[in-house]
């Protein structure tokens, strides 16, 4: 009867033990998992950013004026367009 | 024990009477049965002061944001974004800082260092130094490691467009609540709702469980609106060179998708920057195209015709007699500009007649009249659900005098907001089909009503291509390969009940006239150069939106290059 008893107090010492150890096992985890989110959360408010950058920098306001001014394009006029039309097999005189 | 009654007993000493030990079990036992019964009550029968005394240590309840929802426009380009940014708030009882952090803060947040000190020389236990820091600043906030003084997390919207979509797009106040335009119109969709958590600390700050979700967060929605950034773009730069070259009060445009009613650019000039915190006042701050009404003037012609055709008074080869413009009714006498003896309906709109208009209005029962106007969605509102929309104004049938359903039939006494007008032009690109309004993207188009027949829109069409060509009140608003049907407007302004000699001019086209896909509003407010007249005003904006926009949807041509012909003499003006 001693034997068993201190037997099953060996046990449940041992399981206490295992559930502080798991305990602080799922803390860490959780703390590593808090860091994770706030990564993901830190990319996405990057990705807002990098959205808005690409946005004001495709403005078409913007490129219009680096095309004509840097580039030195400009707007074909009537008489420089030429129209193909699909099927007929030869391009259409403007 | 044993050791203690042994020595009692080999010293042969009488033992301790028995109730002393029985005494001493007993008050241990009652210790001891007094110390369980508390820790039960403690922590099983009453635990709640426990537990609240624990959660205060190590539980706590975050709030967890939820981002408001994108703005893009009909390709996916963002139109508004919300990104955080840092406000630095101080608790001024904890803050201890030497005058040099004081100047060096000050230079961070720009401002000056009375500033600083005198925000932090309040009373109150929290006080806002500056709000909506871009993060960079911030880090060098935190650098400083002033006590006292932290960030928080907020969230502030960015518009990429700036001045180009002010007017649609409006603006959010500094807590993220719609304001303006499409912002506030769609706050419900936009606007997260910030969830709530209750979580346990430790004493680093870092959360190390999750108790409970109080509330899950639910995030803003995005919205594809209707808009062509391209197209928007071009739109708003037209009008603003079309109001700065005429020296105009101001100026708006409108471009409709003629065969589903979405909205492809509306802007007005002049406009703002809606990034900027501090906002114009409200004549600036107006969507001008959708809250304001004007008397539209000349382009209300179409639709007199139109209801007169379908009311099978007049055909479009009939010939009325102008009487040499001028017309009597009630007293008062109406103009035309280029007196003609006789005129065909078809005439009539390409010179712009009011005496023509006039007099097929009265040969209509007032009724007619309104049910056709009405029908066109005058006096109601669009549907485009953009806030403060105006509904115009078309009164009724029954109190008009004969005076006011001639002059109405030519658009005075009677008021639209610009994108009512550019949407009852969907009735004459749609085959008499009148077309909701929407901002939003629209997957499948939306069913419109039936107003006119076929043959009646086809006909007022092909009249409305007579006024572009030579003879006509608008041969500035022809374009290169493609046929274009419009009308012009120019009329006076009201003012205080009485007209006067300032005026709104505008042009309202379609293109490619054999089967539109655009339709194009321009006004012009007070253009206070040497022109006035729609059709030398409006009609250029009108020609370089259209076309370009044309030539950016790849439209194919329905005219061959060399379409454009000159005005043999000066541009016919129309009586306003």
């Amino acid at each position: 009867m001693a034997r068993l008893n201190v037997l099953l107090l060996a046990i449940v010492i041992a399981c206490a033990l295992g559930v502080v150890t798991s305990q602080h096992k799922a803390r860490k985890l959780f703390v590593e998992l808090q860091k994770e989110k706030d990564r993901a959360q830190q990319m996405d408010v990057e990705w807002g950013q990098l959205q808005l950058e690409q946005g004001s920098l495709a403005m078409p306001a913007r490129v219009e004026n680096l095309a004509s001014r840097q580039l030195q394009m400009q707007m074909p006029q009537s008489g420089q367009i030429r129209y193909i039309r699909i099927g007929s097999g030869a391009a259409a005189q403007p | 024990m044993n050791y203690a009654t042994a020595t009692i007993q080999t010293s042969g000493q009488i033992a301790l009477p028995a109730w002393r030990s029985r005494v001493l079990f007993v008050l241990l036992m009652t210790g001891l049965v007094v110390l369980l019964g508390r820790a039960v009550y403690l922590q099983g029968i009453h635990n709640d002061f426990l537990q609240q005394e624990g959660d205060a240590r190590y539980g706590r309840v975050v709030e967890i944001h939820a981002h408001r929802g994108m703005i893009t426009d009909r390709h996916g380009e963002p139109l508004a974004v919300s990104t955080p940014v840092e406000s630095v708030w101080a608790s001024p009882g904890d803050v201890e800082i030497s005058s040099t952090q004081i100047s060096q803060l000050a230079q961070i947040i720009g401002m000056n260092p009375a500033e600083v000190k005198s925000k932090l020389a309040t009373s109150r236990e929290f006080v806002y130094l500056k709000r909506q820091l871009p993060p960079e600043q911030a880090a060098k906030v935190v650098k400083l490691g002033i006590p006292g003084i932290s960030l928080q997390r907020e969230y502030r919207r960015y518009y990429p467009g700036g001045e180009v979509t002010a007017h649609l797009i409006g603006f959010t106040d500094v807590d993220d609540n719609g304001q303006e335009g499409i912002e506030l119109a769609l706050q419900g969709q936009l606007g997260g709702k910030a969830g709530s958590q209750q979580v346990i600390k430790d004493r680093r700050g870092f959360i190390v469980e999750d108790v409970a979700s109080l509330r899950a967060p639910k995030a803003g929605v995005d919205v594809a609106l209707s808009i062509d950034s391209k197209i928007q773009s071009l739109a708003f730069r037209e009008i603003r060179q079309a109001v700065e070259r005429n020296k105009a009060k101001g100026g708006s445009i409108v471009v409709l998708d003629a065969k589903t009613g979405e909205v492809l650019a509306l802007a007005n000039w002049p406009s703002y920057n809606s990034n900027n915190r501090d906002k114009p006042g409200m004549a600036v701050l107006r969507n001008h195209a959708v809250t304001d009404q004007f008397e539209p003037g000349s382009t209300m012609k179409p639709f007199t015709i139109a209801t007169a055709l379908e009311a099978g008074k007049i055909k479009p080869n009939t010939v009325i007699d102008t009487s040499g413009g001028v017309f009597t009714v009630n007293g008062r006498t109406i103009h035309d500009t280029h007196p003609e003896r006789f005129l065909t309906v078809a005439q009539i709109i390409q010179k712009s007649s009011n005496v023509g208009t006039a007099k097929i209005a009265l040969s209509l029962p007032p009724e007619t009249l309104w049910h056709g106007l009405s029908e066109d969605g005058f006096g109601s509102l669009t549907g485009s659900e953009f806030p403060g929309e105006a509904e115009g104004k078309l009164r009724d049938y029954r109190k008009w005098r004969p005076i006011e359903q001639a002059t109405m039939s030519y658009g005075n006494g009677i008021s639209v907001n610009l994108l009512q007008l550019a949407r009852a032009y969907t009735v004459f690109a749609n085959n008499g089909e009148l077309k909701p309004i929407t901002l939003l993207k629209q997957e499948t188009p939306a069913l419109g009503v039936k107003v006119y027949s076929d043959a009646t829109a086809q006909a007022v069409r092909d009249m409305m291509e007579t006024v572009v060509r030579p003879g006509g009140t608008a041969p500035l608003a022809q374009i290169t390969g493609y046929r274009v049907a419009g009308k012009t407007g120019t009329a006076h302004k009201l003012e205080n009940g009485k007209y006067v000699n300032r005026y709104v001019a505008s042009f309202v086209g379609m293109a490619p006239a054999s089967n539109p896909r655009l339709i194009v509003a321009v006004m012009v407010n007070e253009p206070g150069g040497r022109d006035y007249y729609g059709g030398l005003v409006a009609a250029p904006v009108f020609s370089n939106v259209m076309g370009a926009a044309l030539r950016m949807l790849s439209v194919p041509n329905d005219a061959p290059l060399d379409n454009v012909l000159q005005a043999p003499g000066e541009v016919v003006g129309e009586e306003v």
